[in-house]
């Protein structure tokens, strides 16, 4: 008995008779051309960073814009209080560098999600302005649980990681990490849900509530 | 599950005599065909796209072999496991015995449409495994013992009564007396009872919108995170795809996903589109430590390289579904399979055979909608025309249909014979419709009139008023 694997691509071999171009293939896949790019996000960049904010906006994230990292720890904490959250976050060992002890009330912990964290506070490899997306990638430094298991997720962004379009993001991760990670998550705004009578509703599985904090200047 | 698609007629009656599905199917009609159209109004490049996107696929179905051998050696590359399954049967067995080395006693499902063509969940129960859908839609389906009514919004043909009553009676552990009369009360509820399943679960089984054969990666695409929490959670991550969802490169995928969702549900982009690439790196934190893709032919090889080969460009979007008057009439479940709609009426056939499925291709008035939203371009219309011509090819419709084309096909190839008939029976109708303008009843065409009146012609013949005017 030949084995599934022989028989399937013995069955497509013989249906597509002698056109396969092994050399087209192997050009292809080494090439990474781009297709057709939208002109949407093909923008200066201050405007991609409008944009990307705009098009989150649009996806149901609730927004705002920072001028350093030494006013994130305020800004989460403003956050978390009009949301009437507690001021306790399970943060991204990549985020433990920011200056928290600006704000002595807040309690972070660097780890991955715990079932009971309420709140989570991540990074991001990028933001795709063309939908005001989030690209996330997974390591030691960022959990993917924290970008699905708490009620509330908050992202730090610096405005040098928007960028146009998705090839855009791929093209950073070649050039930086250079290898794919486990998980790349694009997210665009928070979980929804219309499966019950076609009527939206937030918060199906994943967070309720994604906020973005844009910082302006990259750290000195 | 074993295909009713035979039964398609039976099934029509039913679904248009129930108040309750027209009621859900009156939510549903336009609701995501609106959507859908503002947002690719609002990208210029729409189009354009669509003509990359058939180019791309085109492309990989000509090479598929490769792409697949290609894909195989980076999923090893990067630490995963491919499995091939030539059938249901196959697939069903590598799948449980993976859940068997890891002493599974529960698994988490994302939604899939193949693992619904292969009737996963009744193989897991059998074998003491218990399946665990995670997608909303399918959950409620699955306390229900219900297929999916619709390839995106598998529970489209319920009211929201309908799930509160499927959560009264599988939650028995909470209060009888909680209000359950708001749609985001119910979405709360199933937030939390799923929640325990999750981090219970030794298994995570999803589907893959597309593979990547540059990478080995899998997508999958949700507005949830369900499948998220499906995948990230347990110890043991299973994709389920078949084999002609692979595309070259991130670039190649990342053109198809600008369609997908604003085909879909008219948004700009899902919430959560997730690439899994092997199982979790030595220093992560999370993630399943094995990471296994069954690639499952069923039948698929067999359309390659037929009038059918374009099917296979399909991604699932749902467009053509959702612009279909005849799935607005009748609902998902009428067409006795997975697949509803007009890709349902191509593939099923196409997989389970016309001799099961041969009406399917029949319930279409041709409006070709279908075709002119499809972000990949299949000649739906077209598909359903070889599909009526097999089944006819077959001797598989009815003798009284057969007899009405036989007697049509005489006169169609005499043409002045025919144009001289058909002239007469329009200067007969009209005159005799010329009172009311319509006739409540025709013989030989109670098929039409018990459920509409038939308009009465105006006297002279499409071809007639065409050749006048050709001449005027």
């Amino acid at each position: 008995m030949t084995d599934a694997r022989s028989q399937i691509l013995g069955l497509v071999r013989r249906a597509r008779g002698e056109r396969a171009d092994a050399a087209a293939v192997d050009a292809r896949l080494a090439a990474r051309r781009p297709n057709l790019i939208p002109a949407r996000a093909q923008l200066p960049h201050a405007e991609q960073v409008a944009l990307f904010l705009k098009m989150a906006a649009e996806a149901a994230c609730t927004v705002e814009r920072v001028a350093a990292d030494a006013d994130v720890p305020e800004a989460l904490a403003t956050y978390l209080a009009a949301q009437n959250l507690p001021a306790e976050v399970r943060i991204a060992p990549s985020l433990a560098g920011l200056p928290w002890d600006r704000r002595p009330t807040l309690t972070v912990r660097p780890g991955k999600a715990d079932p009971a964290d309420a709140v989570s506070v991540t990074g991001a490899f990028a933001g795709v302005a063309e939908t005001g997306t989030l690209m996330m990638l997974s390591g030691p430094e960022h959990p993917t649980t924290l970008n699905f298991l708490p009620d509330t997720h908050v992202v730090v962004i610096r405005a040098s990681q928007v960028v146009g379009t998705y090839e855009d993001g791929w093209a950073r991760l070649r050039a930086g990490p250079g290898t794919m990670p486990r998980t790349v998550n694009f997210i665009t705004g928070p979980s929804r849900t219309a499966d019950i009578e076609m009527t939206l509703y937030m918060g199906a599985h994943g967070p309720r509530r994604l906020h973005v904090i844009l910082v302006d200047s990259d750290p000195s | 599950m074993q295909p009713q698609s035979h039964a398609f007629k039976d099934n029509v009656r039913t679904a248009l005599a129930d108040a309750n599905l027209q009621r859900a199917l009156d939510r549903f009609k336009g609701g995501f065909a609106v959507k859908r159209k503002i947002v690719a109004d609002k990208l210029p490049e729409f189009e354009a796209l669509r003509d990359e996107a058939k180019g791309i696929k085109d492309h990989v179905l000509a090479n598929l072999d490769l792409y697949l051998e290609r894909y195989e050696a980076k999923v090893v590359e990067t630490g995963g496991t491919v499995h091939w399954a030539r059938t249901p049967a196959e697939a069903r067995a590598i799948i449980t015995d993976i859940c068997r080395s890891v002493d599974a006693k529960t698994v988490t499902k994302g939604k899939s449409m193949v693992a619904e063509e292969i009737a996963l969940n009744d193989h897991l129960e059998a074998a003491g495994i218990r399946p665990i859908e995670t997608d909303l839609g399918e959950y409620i389906i699955q306390l229900r013992k219900e297929i999916p009514s619709h390839i995106i919004a598998p529970a489209i043909h319920l009211n929201k009564e309908d799930v509160a009553k499927a959560f009264r009676e599988a939650h028995t552990h909470r209060d009888p007396a909680r209000p359950l009369d708001d749609g985001g009360v119910l979405v709360g509820e199933a937030r939390a009872e799923l929640r325990e399943r999750y981090l219970a679960a030794d298994v995570g089984i999803t589907g893959a919108n597309f593979l990547i054969a540059e990478t080995g990666s899998s997508i999958i695409v949700t507005n949830e995170g369900n499948g998220d929490l499906t995948q990230i959670l347990p110890k043991v991550h299973i994709v389920l795809a078949t084999i002609e969802k692979v595309v070259p490169t991130l670039e190649d995928v990342s053109t198809i996903l600008r369609l997908l969702a604003r085909s879909a549900t008219g948004q700009e982009f899902s919430v959560y589109t997730t690439l899994s690439t092997g199982p979790r790196r030595d220093a992560d934190l999370d993630g399943p430590g094995q990471y296994h893709v069954v690639l499952l032919d069923n039948g698929r090889s067999g359309m390659l390289g037929t009038e059918f080969q374009d099917m296979l460009r399909c991604i699932r979007c749902a467009a053509c579904i959702n612009h279909c008057p005849v799935y607005a009439a009748v609902g998902g479940h009428a067409y006795g399979w997975v697949y509803p709609g007009p890709m349902g009426s191509v593939l099923t056939p196409s997989l389970v055979g016309v001799r099961e499925a041969g009406h399917l291709p029949n319930a279409s008035t041709f409006c070709g909608k279908c075709e002119s939203v499809c972000p990949m371009k299949i000649p739906l219309p077209k598909m359903m025309r070889h599909l009526r011509e097999r089944e006819f090819e077959g001797a598989l419709s009815p003798p009284a249909t057969r007899f009405g084309l036989s007697v049509w096909g005489f006169f169609a190839r005499r043409p002045a014979l025919y144009r001289a008939a058909t002239g007469l029976a329009m200067r007969m109708l009209g005159w005799a419709g010329r009172r009311e303008g319509r006739f409540r009843s025709l013989p030989l065409a109670g098929g039409w009139t018990s459920v509409r009146d038939m308009p009465a012609p105006q006297g002279r013949t499409f071809q007639a008023i065409w050749a006048e005017r050709r001449r005027g």
